[in-house]
């Protein structure tokens, strides 16, 4: 995999004010970056910070402080139309609920082909309608599924009609918020199976935020942790789940189920205890292991080193 | 049975293609289309429609049935009865009935001949009750068509001053239809652009418009309304004004309502992420998914609107004479509802009849856009 930094995130933070004196300070100083053709995981409890980090570097929120740069530009702040325009065909987004993703006063045609209509990205009527039946295709579709609208398809498809959406300008970059948390495990499968086909066909980057870690495992190269707003934990993916060093990413990889009963049995459930930091200074973001960094402080840092830096990546 | 095990080639793998399973082989319907269905379905909803085309075709059309004109006055023909050939037998024979009861037969009869100006030959007397128990009761039918010699009839009569009935009625529908579709249509424009804008902006925008609306829901209509009718002259457009000045503030707050729900959906989010510009999120996006509470609330807004004109113009501050709407002529036959009710219970019929009908039609459209609100 070529290292060619794609996104970078710097510092990024997103507040929001919800009274007179109180914030909600949803993203805190989050600062990583994201490989060309890599699927980075984002991954975290609920109302940790995910969703909003996503839809932050896609300019659907304004960022309170930080920036994010797109190929060394930054994607906030002024911006004519021109760049703006440019912009939003390089970033893509797939949402979270197929339900309530679609318009359902528009037919699937006009859904999947408004990206076109507004980059002015079909000649005419013809073309339009050609892309439109290659997307379905692309997903998995049929293309007379074009002039239905969204009420007769399934979750599952509705789900495709979404990426097939967010294609139809090629990106570069997607974004996927939780895209298969709202559907079936069968389902699951088959879109994170498309999206891994599509990655492969059209040398996507990816940004995929889930919660259901042994998904973003299957998907992701690395994989970040996020708590309260902050990365807590970042590595490959392999190295995250062998060898977890934040207390918190080990209690949340001890909540996983698995299918075996002898497994189950014996399975320890760590409970993650924020007290138990050092709080003598401001945790930083530290590389413990090469490619692996955890956020800590001096000492914990030292006792991590010791504790986990020695043993060999596999 | 117990030992029993089916066979392995029993077991045949069901032929099965990825193509079949994505087929839908339902009929594409659009919303309106599914809506349309739904409404059609409704029996009382289409009757109230079919009862809406009549009258309306009738406010159109009606006055040019016969030749009397609005304004036509024949003090000789004041006050006649209801008369259609063929429809006697509803009570539309041109006559007038009154019972009379006094102590003798002969003050009952008496006093039924003063009535009807004492026109003996053209009154059919009934004797009820003879007196023998000290009252007497008779019933006197008289048919003033005869008495005054008339060829032509009049269909709903005529009023107080001769004019026809039938003409002002159908003139007067017209009238009261093309103010409550005036005030509709302002109501709407006024209140899903000012709701629109309030809810799609947002913030300080929607804080101040909000404030606005609420400063003029505190002051009551009525006040707001005698007050603009003595400002302006009396007439439809000054009623017009009057009713939107603060009819449209239902509208803005549906609008504003269903757009601060819709602006955050993920489907108006992602067409942001592909560059759409505002007007084309508000066109394509938030106007369609809105459209069908506005075409509810614009049917319940139409006879709200009918019946406030009627209501100022019955209390006097309606339209000037010789205007003729609805609530107007509910006003002349009120005040002879007693011996010629016919005079008020025409127009009364027919504003009866539209606001039930548009309330019924406004219904079956809830119904049929939204089939989860029922109940």
């Amino acid at each position: 995999m070529s290292k060619e930094k794609l996104v970078e995130i710097r510092n990024l933070k997103q507040h929001f004010k919800t009274g007179r004196h109180s914030v909600v300070k949803a993203v805190d100083g989050l600062n990583f970056d994201i490989y060309k053709g890599e699927t980075f995981g984002l991954v975290g409890e609920s109302g940790c910070g995910k969703s909003t980090t996503g839809r932050t570097i896609i300019r659907l929120y304004d960022a309170t402080d930080g920036e994010v740069l797109f190929n060394g530009e930054n994607v906030h702040g002024k911006k004519d139309r021109e760049q703006l325009k440019k912009f939003n065909r390089e970033m893509q987004m797939i949402f979270q609920d197929p339900y309530a993703s679609l318009n359902p006063r528009m037919k699937v045609e006009d859904i999947i082909a408004e990206g076109m209509d507004i980059h002015g990205l079909a000649k005419d009527e013809k073309e339009r309608k050609a892309k439109v039946q290659e997307l379905l295709e692309t997903v998995g579709l049929n293309k007379e599924h074009a002039n239905r609208y969204p009420h007769e398809f399934s979750g599952g498809q509705r789900q495709r009609i979404g990426i097939a959406r967010a294609l139809a300008v090629d990106p570069s970059f997607i974004i996927a918020d939780e895209p298969i948390s709202a559907l079936d495990v069968s389902i699951q499968a088959q879109v994170v199976n498309l999206l891994k086909k599509l990655q492969e066909e059209n040398q996507l980057t990816y940004l995929f935020i889930a919660h259901d870690l042994s998904m973003v495992k299957y998907i992701s190269d690395r994989i970040g942790v996020m708590y309260f707003g902050k990365m807590v934990e970042l590595a490959d993916a392999d190295d995250l789940y062998k060898h977890p060093i934040h207390p918190y990413t080990q209690s949340l990889l001890s909540s996983i189920p698995l299918p075996d009963p002898d497994y189950e049995r014996s399975r320890e459930r760590f409970t993650y205890d924020p007290s138990n930091h050092d709080t003598s200074e401001e945790p930083e973001f530290r590389e413990v292991r090469p490619g692996h960094w955890v956020l800590c402080t001096t000492k914990e840092f030292e006792h991590y080193k010791k504790e986990h830096g020695a043993v060999t990546t596999s | 049975m117990d030992n029993y095990k089916p066979q392995k080639e029993l077991f045949v793998p069901v032929e099965r293609n990825e193509g079949e399973s994505e087929k839908i082989s339902r009929p594409s319907l659009s919303f309106w289309q599914d809506s349309f269905i739904r409404f059609r379905k409704n029996i009382g909803a289409m009757l109230g429609v079919f009862v809406l085309i009549v009258l309306i075709v009738m406010a159109i059309f009606g006055p040019m049935f016969n030749e009397y004109g609005e304004n036509d006055q024949d003090l000789s023909v004041a006050k006649m009865p209801p008369k259609i050939e063929g429809l006697g037998w509803i009570g539309m024979d041109g006559t007038l009935t009154t019972v009379q009861t006094a102590d003798t037969l002969e003050d009952a009869e008496r006093k039924a001949l003063m009535r009807f100006s004492n026109q003996e030959e053209f009154i059919d007397m009934t004797v009820l009750s003879n007196g023998a128990n000290g009252e007497a009761e008779v019933r006197a039918v008289y048919d003033p068509y005869a008495a005054k010699g008339l060829e032509e009839n009049f269909w709903f009569g005529t009023d107080g001053l001769g004019r026809d009935l039938w003409t002002r009625t159908w003139l007067g529908t017209r009238i009261s239809l093309f103010i409550a579709f005036l005030a509709a249509a302002i109501d709407l424009v006024i209140g899903v652009a000012y709701g629109g804008i309030s809810a799609y902006y947002g913030g300080r925008v929607d804080n101040y418009m909000q404030r606005i609306i609420e400063i003029l829901v505190g002051i009551p209509n009525l006040v707001v309304v005698i007050l603009m009718i003595l400002i302006l002259d009396p007439g439809i457009l000054s009623i017009v004004i009057a009713l939107t000045i603060t009819g449209w503030i239902s509208m803005a707050r549906i609008v504003r309502g269903q757009i601060l729900k819709l602006k955050n959906q993920e489907f108006v989010l992602a067409s942001r992420t592909l560059g759409a510009p505002d007007n084309r999120i508000l066109r394509r996006h938030l106007v369609p998914n809105v459209l069908g509470l506005i075409i509810i609330n614009t049917m319940f807004t139409i006879p709200s609107a009918i019946f406030f004109e009627a209501f100022l113009s019955f209390i006097g501050l309606g339209l000037p004479t010789p205007t003729a709407s609805l609530g107007t002529l509910i006003d002349d036959g009120f005040s002879s509802i007693q011996i010629y009710p016919h005079i008020l219970l025409f127009p009364a019929i027919v504003i009866s009849l539209i606001m039930i009908a548009f309330n019924i039609v406004a219904d079956g459209l809830r119904d049929a856009f939204d089939p989860k609100m029922r109940e």
